[in-house]
């Protein structure tokens, strides 16, 4: 099977990298490009941008530093944050992104999901999701960062959004996001074991055992990490070595 | 030798991140829309994403069909990328049977998402996978793979897979849940791969950057 994948997720508002508690309490970290690039220097597998503020604003500043990235990092790059039409995933990927993540227009209007997919294909489609708990075994899909809730259950829109095309799916546990405690693997596991694409788990990173476990127990197809890396907590052939030693099956750059 | 590589712009697949990849690789590409354009072309790069059936129409819309085939006969370097590759094979069953450029025999069939283990994997195929060269080829040398290490890790996203009839056609392949299937091909001056080198790395980089020395 295809290796799990690193995923250093870049949270964006304006020029700047970001980072939150719960996808809010946003402290300002530096440069996004500089980063990029040292995680692709370190072998990262993929990079995750999301404009955070960009639904909130309907503007979308990321173009620039998609641009600047795609010039000199080659791994795979998935943007989100504001897409709203197939106008603006073109214009993102004219940017240089390979995927764009679409979390609450997709919600608007899911149509747009299959338009993504049929224009671009369902390997550019990737669904963001944003999951709170509700219940044990139960979550909603909230948009805007968390902010607004949508009264849809994550695995029947996760369902219903592959079947319009989604080629992949960004699972962010609210709940976790920012909070080092771990992924929330049920949830992952929830989605993981119904949905036939890769499942990135989201959200909650804090040690390698914690995405030993949401790979293992949660089949998660690949971790986002922010938070650890962003802050050097640990570094990405470090998160490796680490998780071959756990028996995770990893690309070994 | 020129470095020129001329990108077949389709509308299909993400042009600016090969060209840029092409770039870094040290060659200048730019991208060629007219069947003249094509035909004139040093190097030809063959993108392609999405729907194989998609790929062919397009291509065969624009008129384009007949320059890749005269440019392939005209022995020029020639490389295919994802659905780029599957094309130049005689047929697909992607979404039906769909023929294909019929420059290197095989078909396309859908990764078997059953394990040799049994077990069901997910489709697509997302992600990084290592480079193995075929028991029957002594070594990649005077191929596109010249300066790779065996083993060497690209990206893939896809759902089918290129089948060659032919094992010495087969410069690559890697491992599906205990299936080999071909990952790069090579015949005469066609080579290509389902990898996408410009996503995979400086060692994605070193294979477009050998392609330009061909």
């Amino acid at each position: 099977m295809p290796r799990t994948r690193l995923i250093a997720r870049m949270d964006i508002k304006g020029p700047n990298l970001i980072k939150g508690i719960n996808l809010e309490g946003l402290r300002k970290i530096g440069d996004p490009r500089e980063f990029a690039q040292r995680y692709y220097e370190q072998g990262v597998d993929e990079l995750i941008y999301i404009d955070i503020v960009a639904s909130l604003y309907g503007r979308n500043s990321l173009t620039d530093i998609v641009r600047h990235t795609a010039e000199h990092v080659f791994v795979p790059l998935i943007v989100g944050g504001g897409v709203r039409s197939v106008r603006d995933a073109e214009d993102l990927l004219n940017a240089g992104a390979d995927k764009v993540a679409i979390n609450t227009a997709a919600i608007a209007s899911p149509k747009l999901i299959q338009a993504i997919a049929r224009q671009f294909g369902s390997q550019c489609m990737v669904l963001s999701i944003e999951a709170k708990q509700i219940t044990p075994g139960k979550w909603e899909a909230y948009t805007d960062n968390g902010r607004e809730r949508t009264g849809l259950d994550v695995v029947n829109w996760a369902r219903q959004a592959i079947d319009l095309g989604a080629g992949e799916i960004l699972l962010t546990s609210v709940d976790r996001e920012g909070t080092r405690k771990g992924f929330d693997v049920a949830l992952t596991h929830a989605v993981s074991s119904v949905v036939p694409v890769p499942v990135i788990a989201s959200g909650g990173m804090g040690s390698v055992e914690h995405m030993a476990q949401v790979v293992n127990e949660g089949l998660a197809d690949a971790v986002a990490i922010a938070d650890m890396l962003h802050y050097s907590r640990i570094e990405l052939p470090d998160i490796r070595s680490a998780a071959v030693s756990l028996g995770l099956e990893v690309r070994k750059p | 030798m020129s470095r020129n590589v001329a990108i077949i712009d389709y509308g299909v697949g993400n042009l600016l991140s090969v060209a840029r990849a092409v770039t870094a690789a040290g060659g200048s590409p730019f991208l060629a829309c007219s069947p003249d354009e094509v035909a004139k072309a040093d190097r030809l790069l063959l993108p392609g994403v999405g729907a194989f059936g998609h790929c062919i129409d397009t291509l065969t819309a624009r008129g384009l069909v007949e320059p890749i085939l005269s440019f392939a006969a005209g022995g020029r370097p020639f490389l295919g990328i994802c659905v780029g590759m599957q094309i130049l094979f005689d047929e697909s069953t992607e979404f039906g049977l769909h023929r294909g450029l019929g420059l290197i025999a095989g078909r396309v069939e859908r990764i078997p998402a059953e394990g040799r283990d049994g077990r069901y994997y997910k489709i697509p195929y997302v992600g990084w996978n290592p480079l193995l060269r075929p028991t029957g080829r002594e070594s990649w040398r005077g191929t596109v793979l010249e300066d790779t290490r065996e083993g060497s890790w690209a990206y893939f996203t896809h759902s089918y897979v290129a089948v060659p009839v032919n094992d010495a056609d087969c410069l690559a392949e890697g491992d599906y849940f205990g299936h080999r299937r071909a990952t790069a091909v090579v015949h005469e001056n066609l080579s290509a791969c389902q990898f996408h080198p410009e996503k995979s790395g400086p060692a994605g980089l070193a294979i477009l950057s050998r392609f330009l020395s061909l």
